[in-house]
């Protein structure tokens, strides 16, 4: 992400234009128009949104702003396609009004070929995605953007992207995806930048007066990840392994110095989902090797971990269906980790995690309303996600929603964001 | 450069007349002959509307029309292909409009057996999301339109009993009944099938209290391919006052679509035939 500072009028400005477009493009269906035949000729698909976004914390945070997003959001999508391939770029200028900056996020910029019968290959900036959970990611180790995902943008946004190469190879036997990024792409982590979080070195929940200091593997080539998975579909049932070599996508550890680092770590897993009775089963099983950590005595690194997903779908009435996980981290080397940690609070050896998704389409299903909630029995928190979406017309839509956390302790995943909870409302416009 | 246009015309005229000639004698055979059992004619129907060839091609445009006038366009490219011919088939269908949904993909694997679930997915670009989608009840609306999953995909013919009960100059009139009524909204739903083509013309759907509620009609139907072809299709809701209007253009048959791309590649990256 390149950002840039921009003063706060700037912002506004960007802010107020992006508001007047698409009712000024929605006015004038003539300019429109006139705009497609002139980008038709063109061998580009040109497509993208506007949107504007805004959001408050429904709570008092001291050291954080009310507003929890605030921004003005271009999208543009550029594709091409030739005989050898297919080109896309696509990037997101956003005026944000919270960190009062103005950003460039380059979400896509990448070249796809499919040079023989068996093979496909995309090389350049892309979104990469595996693995069968529901927001839940065990052998997806492709960055994700947390922060994105808490303060209300669009779901979208939780898949931050990869700088890598990735071959796929299709054979009779299997499948086999191999992701290469040759520069750690870590999460977009919780930072304490604009959402509050849990710091276990003070001992209390740290903001803007504490942000994440970290020390990145960040050299080409050296610092690299190899993600793979091999795949096969037997009779529509979808089992694959996987293997990952790289690093603990959001801090895993501490070094001397104080500063957040990202352990080294490999991962191996396996996955099946397919139909069962009328709905869609899944299961998913990780095991993370904390190889800087192994025998689990380094308080300051992550503990090695097992875990295990399953989860099933199915439709309960006519366009209205529910998703149902149920998800464990098992800490492997839970005895060291309790005996050399200092005094705080200590993790549980098994995080219990459930979640349920309602989805319920309305109006011609112009009208979605969806719920997700996370909750751990072990934690003792919860993380609700309701939303409810409108398609005003084939290219305008509004959304409402909300990120609420509770919890009982102020150190747990979900619950350390209790003073994060948030609303939010956006509005975006589809070309 | 006048002259041979002429000659052109006058093959032209020919070639109609004798085309004409010879749709009069399949005509007059067809009138002559019996007329076949109800079994025949819905299996006859069944492949003219759905089975056409071993695999086919359509681009799609979806207008949505409710009741207040406000129009909703959906464009979609569609590939399919048979794996038994009346029996289980796979489709592909990439959007490219409405704005939002461009570049999305769904894949199905359609069972003809009623006791088999179709396989389901969807591509959702913007996540690079492969999703599995539960077999949901048919009678759903497809992409928010008046036509249901069963209307694109066609109804399984193990589903229904099927009974003639009118023949005309131009149709056979089927009622469909279906088996076990708890599972769809209708009572019972008639098929006008032209008995020269056998395309379904009209559909007429009866609710519970045996009132009609929803008309589905081929409004232009072409001969692509020798295959009789519906080219314009329009459902009515006369409950709730909406309508769609469905329109197949640049329609093919017998491409050669490989099994391969009702696999998860394609779903992530579609294939050409489906992008142009």
């Amino acid at each position: 992400m390149i950002r840039f500072r921009i003063t706060i009028a700037l912002a506004i400005i960007w802010f107020a234009t992006w508001t007047a477009m698409p009712l000024l493009a929605a006015a004038s269906d003539e300019n429109a128009e006139a705009e497609e035949s002139f980008f038709s000729k063109l061998p580009i698909e040109t497509h993208g949104f506007y949107e504007v976004r805004g959001g408050y914390r429904l709570q008092d945070d001291k050291y954080e702003k009310d507003m929890s997003i605030m921004e003005g959001r271009f999208q543009f999508d550029l594709f091409s396609y030739f005989d050898w391939g297919d080109v896309k770029v696509k990037g997101d200028v956003l005026g944000d009004l919270v960190t009062e900056e103005g950003d460039f996020d380059l979400r896509e910029a990448n070249v796809f070929t499919r040079p023989t019968d068996f093979m496909d290959v995309k090389v350049g900036r892309q979104i990469l995605t595996w693995g069968t959970g529901d927001l839940i990611f065990i052998n997806d180790l492709f960055p994700k953007d947390w922060q994105s995902f808490f303060i209300g943008r669009d779901t979208e946004y939780l898949k931050a992207p990869s700088d890598a190469a990735k071959v796929s190879l299709f054979g009779d036997q299997a499948n086999l995806d191999i992701a290469y990024t040759p520069r750690f792409d870590p999460d977009r982590y919780i930072s304490g930048e604009r959402i509050s979080y849990w710091n276990s070195n003070l001992g209390m929940t740290a903001r803007q007066d504490a942000i994440v200091h970290t020390d990145e593997p960040d050299d080409w080539f050296s610092d690299s990840e190899i993600a793979a998975r091999l795949y096969k579909n037997i009779d529509n049932y979808e089992l694959a392994f996987y293997g990952y070599s790289g690093y603990w996508k959001s801090p895993g550890g501490q070094n001397a110095a104080m500063k957040a680092i990202f352990p080294d770590l490999n991962v191996y897993g396996a996955s099946l989902r397919g139909s069962v009775g009328k709905g869609i089963g899944n299961a998913e099983i990780g095991y993370y090797e904390s190889t800087e950590d192994q025998s689990g005595r380094n308080p300051m690194i992550n503990n090695s971990e097992m875990r295990y997903l399953i989860g099933y779908t199915c439709e309960i009435a006519k366009d209205f269906t529910m998703g149902l996980q149920y998800y464990i981290e098992q800490m492997l080397d839970y005895d060291q980790y309790k005996r050399n940690l200092p005094s705080r609070p200590a993790r549980d050896r098994y995080r219990q995690l459930t979640t349920l998704r309602l989805t319920k389409l309305l109006m011609n299903q112009n009208l979605r309303c969806s719920l997700f909630t996370y909750y751990s029995p072990t934690d003792s928190d919860v993380y609700m996600r309701p939303n409810v979406n409108y398609k005003v017309s084939d290219n305008m839509a509004v959304e409402v929603g909300s990120n609420i956390f509770f919890g009982n302790k102020p150190n747990t995943f979900f619950g350390q964001f209790q003073d994060n909870t948030n609303i939010y409302a956006g509005l975006r416009y589809s070309f | 450069m006048k002259a041979r246009c002429e000659m052109k015309s006058v093959w032209k005229i020919a070639f109609v007349l004798g085309f004409s000639l010879l749709l009069f004698v399949v005509d007059k055979a067809v009138s002559s002959e019996q007329t076949p059992d109800v079994q025949t004619i819905v299996n006859k129907a069944n492949i003219v509307a759905y089975y056409q060839g071993e695999d086919g091609k359509a681009k799609v445009k979806m207008t949505i029309t409710s009741k207040q006038g406000q129009k909703r366009v959906r464009e979609f490219n569609i590939l399919r292909k048979d794996v038994t011919d009346g029996g289980d088939q796979n489709y592909f269908v990439y959007f490219q409009k409405p704005p939002d949904v461009r570049k999305m993909a769904y894949m199905v694997h359609k069972h003809a057996d009623p006791a088999k679930d179709d396989d389901r997915w969807l591509y959702l670009p913007a996540l690079s999301l492969v999703k599995r989608i539960a077999a949901g009840d048919k009678r759903t609306s497809f992409v928010g339109s008046d036509f249901l999953y069963e209307d694109v995909s066609g109804r399984s013919l193990q589903e229904d009993t099927h009974e003639l009960i009118e023949t005309t100059d131009q149709l056979f009139i089927v009622k469909n009944v279906p088996k076990q009524p708890d599972t769809v909204e209708f009572n019972y739903y008639t098929v006008s099938i032209d008995r020269k083509t056998y395309v379904p013309m009209k559909m007429e759907f009866y609710d519970k209290g045996d009132k009609l509620y929803r008309i589905i009609e081929s409004k232009k139907v072409e001969k692509i391919q020798d295959f009789y072809t519906v080219a314009q299709s329009v459902v009515s809701n006369l409950k709730s006052g909406s309508k769609t209007e469905m329109e197949f253009n640049d329609v093919k048959y017998n491409l050669g679509l490989k099994d391969s791309i009702f696999t998860e590649r394609y779903l992530q990256r579609p294939p050409r035939e489906a992008m142009r």
